[in-house]
């Protein structure tokens, strides 16, 4: 038979020809694609996964987080609490056979856990966390004091006819050439193709533009009754109101301020490793804050944010001292928030530095507080702020 | 290391290998050849099909397969697709050597799927190109997520896919709607009585017709052709949704009888190769050897020796059976076993006891976790426990029992045949893919751990219906 079929066009291919399937996986697409799913399926748990996260660390630029493959459900039985099946090799009837220890072992390496399932880590940019929480829980964009801070700033305007090399307008100048040239040529003179006069200087002025300069100062009560839990929450709070605060000013200064019965500025590595001993003076804290502002950041140089997190006890005696602090400081900031950070669960913040807080919000919406007991909780005290911050402001 | 292959040594014995084949009686329609790339065999592995519909479940199967390739867990040397021509793709990474064991194999494999009823009756049905039909597929369904969006497409494909096993396969490919009447049950003709009660005067004729015509129920009886149903009867089903299920359930028509005669199958071919090498005497003596050497790493028993091992390999056991057959009865009767049998009436006529001892074969049983027990040797229940896994691609019975006035869907499962009761939670999730395209609540009944009936049901109130 001389039936012969075999492959005539595609068999014959030369190994430097590439095939379609070369340049296209559609495993990888599919792959690609399941990914985006998990993707979407983690930004849904967003707030509860960084909350929770240890994300602060290291100041990296993104989050890692641990998923599962995704399974395409289909029926199946439940498992039985039986197994059987056929086997081969040297067995009699009666003989009892361990598991091969193999299998689990390969489970293991494969990364498996009880499912069978392998686990992966998904990278997110924290820039891209933030724009999703942003839209996906509906928080406002913070917006400067108007009419307050400005700030000169160059801007370019018109041309002239001298200037910096650099500003050479090349465009410009070969109109004003060709202009020069068409006219001319109507009298009949030969022109040459450039002369000084054609060359055209883009022209810089100074105009005042509302001030993008912003500062966030962290209090944080660091007394012995401020433990491991409470800093945490805290800490994650703090990282997600300035990630916030980021969204919206070029540039950030960032002030830490630590207290007990007194005050003291820290470095950024070194603000969450305080702890100090004894209690707690708010007026200390708020004092520090106000001595900074005035030392350094001009109301109407910046727009300032205060964000106090503490448990909220402070010493009976100091309440009228802190109350007059807290007046002053706020009539500084573009908004104050306070972040009580409390054992329990509870509706309103009822702290003596709570009660400061609560007070000063009645009559000035530029102040507000907010009780969490946990990591949960932190996304609902940034988007009272926020929420609030953008009214007030 | 195998050594590089040389295209041309290779084309050179592919159609002296043919010539073989056909000497020996192998009758199959043109078969073409191509050499692909070891990424794009993985990727036929995965989707079953040179081009197939994308799907995010196919993805994760693929960096599955990666990871356990990167174990070097398993190579593939060939995937052939019946049809007229049939195609055949090898790995590039085969040897030469390999490559003529390899194409001597894909005879065999063009040989069972010409001849084969299964695949005969199959390919009658869905025809002889399912890899251009489901390149087709693919293209269909591209284009519906240019008209419809991807995330519409992929509730589609969501629900179609993970009932891709739940066809009937005694029904044809094209199926007619159910009737919608029961028909009315026409008087015996010749009937002595009728004849005598008609002769008594015309008051007593008949009436034709004794009202209007009775509903039909739908379904008739319990329909275990999910697929079929769900597209002939969803209330609210838009056509190209309806094209989607069809699509995936004509490619489960092509898989089920690769799926239902892999043992026969893969022992055919690997009993073809073995042959058809031990006469391709124009081999040189070194390829030989290594084609040999490959042949006896594919079919090999899973375990060698004083080894034990929990499973078997489908390859051998084909092989050895098909030996056993033509030993004893010669190649005429093997090849008309081939053309009728499916791997149900392979196992259970031609695998003999003595066979069986032959192949240290085993029965074991015992609980899910801890120490299993070798069971005695009884050939009919080593049948059941071999084939056990293989009734309807294996997948639990479930059918469509009833839809209710306000458009319920009610499946049920049959958990007296397969056992037990379904994983509640991974049936919950299938419901809700099926709820998105039934547009009404689904619900179904399977059992618990103590035969406790259990409920479960799901409403796609949660999800938008895209009813325009």
């Amino acid at each position: 038979m001389s039936d012969n079929a075999t492959g005539s066009d595609s068999g014959n291919r030369t190994p430097g020809e590439a095939g379609w399937y070369d340049l296209f996986s559609r495993g990888a697409r599919d792959w690609l694609r399941h990914n985006d799913k998990v993707r979407d399926a983690v930004r849904q748990h967003l707030p509860q996964i960084v909350a929770g996260a240890d994300v602060l660390t290291g100041g990296a630029s993104t989050v890692r987080v641990p998923v599962k493959m995704l399974e395409h459900y289909r029926f199946r039985l439940r498992n039985s609490n039986e197994q059987q099946g056929v086997g081969q090799g040297q067995a009699k009837p009666g003989d009892r056979i361990g598991r091969p220890q193999q299998d689990s072992e390969n489970q293991r390496g494969q990364g498996g856990n009880e499912d069978g399932g392998v686990q992966y880590t998904l990278e997110f940019r924290i820039d891209d966390i933030v724009d999703w929480l942003w839209e996906e829980m509906k928080l406002p964009n913070l917006e400067a004091k108007a009419g307050r801070a400005k700030e000169d700033d160059w801007t370019r305007e018109g041309w002239d006819r001298r200037g910096a090399r650099s500003r050479l307008d090349r465009r410009r100048s070969m109109k004003e050439s060709i202009k020069r040239r068409g006219v001319q040529a109507a009298t009949g003179v030969e022109s040459p193709s450039f002369t000084d006069d054609d060359l055209r200087y883009r022209q810089l002025a100074k105009r005042e533009q509302p001030a993008m300069q912003a500062v966030v100062i962290l209090l944080l009560d660091v007394s012995g009754s401020m433990g491991e839990r409470e800093r945490q929450i805290s800490k994650t709070f703090f990282f997600w109101a300035i990630q916030g605060l980021r969204r919206q000013y070029r540039h950030l200064e960032l002030v830490f301020v630590a207290h007990t019965s007194e005050a003291w500025e820290f470095e950024e590595d070194e603000f969450f490793k305080v702890t100090g001993t004894g209690g707690t003076v708010a007026s200390a804290g708020l004092k520090k804050v106000r001595q900074i502002i005035e030392e350094r950041y001009s109301p109407s140089q910046y727009n300032i944010y205060l964000f106090y997190a503490s448990d909220g006890e402070n010493f009976p005696s100091d309440q009228p001292q802190a109350q007059i602090a807290l007046e002053e400081v706020s009539g500084d900031c573009n908004y104050s928030g306070f972040l009580e950070v409390a054992p329990l669960a509870g509706s309103a913040p009822d702290s003596e530095i709570g009660r400061l807080f609560v007070d000063l919000a009645r009559d000035d919406d530029s102040v507000g507080a907010y009780r969490v007991s946990g990591t949960d909780d932190i996304w609902n005290a940034v988007r009272h702020f926020f929420t609030h911050a953008s009214q007030g402001s | 290391m195998p050594e590089p292959m040389h295209t041309e040594d290779w084309q050179s014995h592919i159609s002296r290998i043919e010539q073989l084949a056909r000497a020996q009686g192998l009758k199959y329609h043109p078969v073409e050849f191509e050499v692909v790339p070891e990424s794009f065999m993985t990727e036929i592995a995965i989707y079953g099909l040179p081009v197939r519909m994308p799907h995010w479940s196919f993805g994760v199967r693929y960096i599955y397969q990666l990871i356990q390739h990167r174990m070097g867990l398993s190579r593939l040397f060939e995937v052939v697709f019946p049809g007229n021509p049939g195609r055949a793709y090898l790995a590039k990474s085969n040897s030469a050597a390999e490559n003529v064991l390899v194409t001597a194999h894909v005879l065999g494999h063009a040989d069972f799927s010409a001849n084969n009823m299964l695949f005969r009756r199959s390919q009658d049905q869905v025809g002889e190109h399912i890899v251009e039909q489901a390149a087709a597929h693919a293209r269909q369904i591209a284009m519906a997520i240019e008209e419809h969006g991807l995330e519409r497409v992929e509730l589609v494909l969501d629900a179609a896919l993970s009932l891709e096993q739940h066809i009937d396969i005694d029904q044809g490919l094209r199926r007619p709607r159910y009737p919608e009447t029961i028909a009315e049950r026409s008087p015996p003709a010749n009937d002595e009585f009728a004849k005598r009660f008609a002769s008594l005067g015309p008051d007593t004729a008949r009436p034709t017709h004794s009202g209007p015509a009775k509903k039909a129920p739908i379904p008739p009886h319990p329909e275990s052709d999910l697929l079929w149903f769900i597209a002939q009867y969803a209330p609210e089903m838009e056509p190209w949704e309806r094209d989607i299920f069809l699509a995936v359930r004509e490619e489960s028509f092509y898989f089920y009888p690769v799926f239902a005669c892999q043992i026969m199958n893969e022992g055919w071919a690997s009993y073809w190769h073995a042959r058809l090498l031990r006469e391709a005497d124009f081999l040189p003596a070194a390829s030989y050897v290594d084609a040999i050497k490959c042949h006896s790493d594919v079919v090999r028993p899973t375990a060698t020796g004083d080894n034990v091992a929990l499973a078997t390999n489908p390859y051998h056991l084909g092989f050895s059976i098909w030996e056993k057959i033509v030993e004893s009865r010669g190649l005429e009767a093997a090849r008309r076993i081939m053309a009728e049998d499916d791997d149900f009436s392979f196992v259970r006529n031609h695998l003999t006891h003595e066979l069986a001892t032959e192949l240290k074969l085993f029965r074991f049983k015992g609980p899910a976790t801890g120490t299993l027990t070798v069971q005695d040797m009884d050939l009919p229940m080593l049948h059941e426990a071999l084939l056990h896994p293989k009734y309807g691609f294996g997948a639990p019975r479930v059918s469509a029992a009833h839809i209710h006035v306000d458009g319920k869907l009610e499946l049920v499962h049959d958990h007296v045949t397969d056992g037990r009761g379904l994983d509640p939670e991974r049936a919950r999730k299938v419901l809700e893919y099926v709820a998105k395209v039934w547009r009404r609540p689904v619900t179904m009944t399977t059992v618990d751990n103590d035969q406790r009936t259990v409920e479960i049901s799901v409403s796609p109130g949660l999800t938008p219906s895209f009813t325009r």
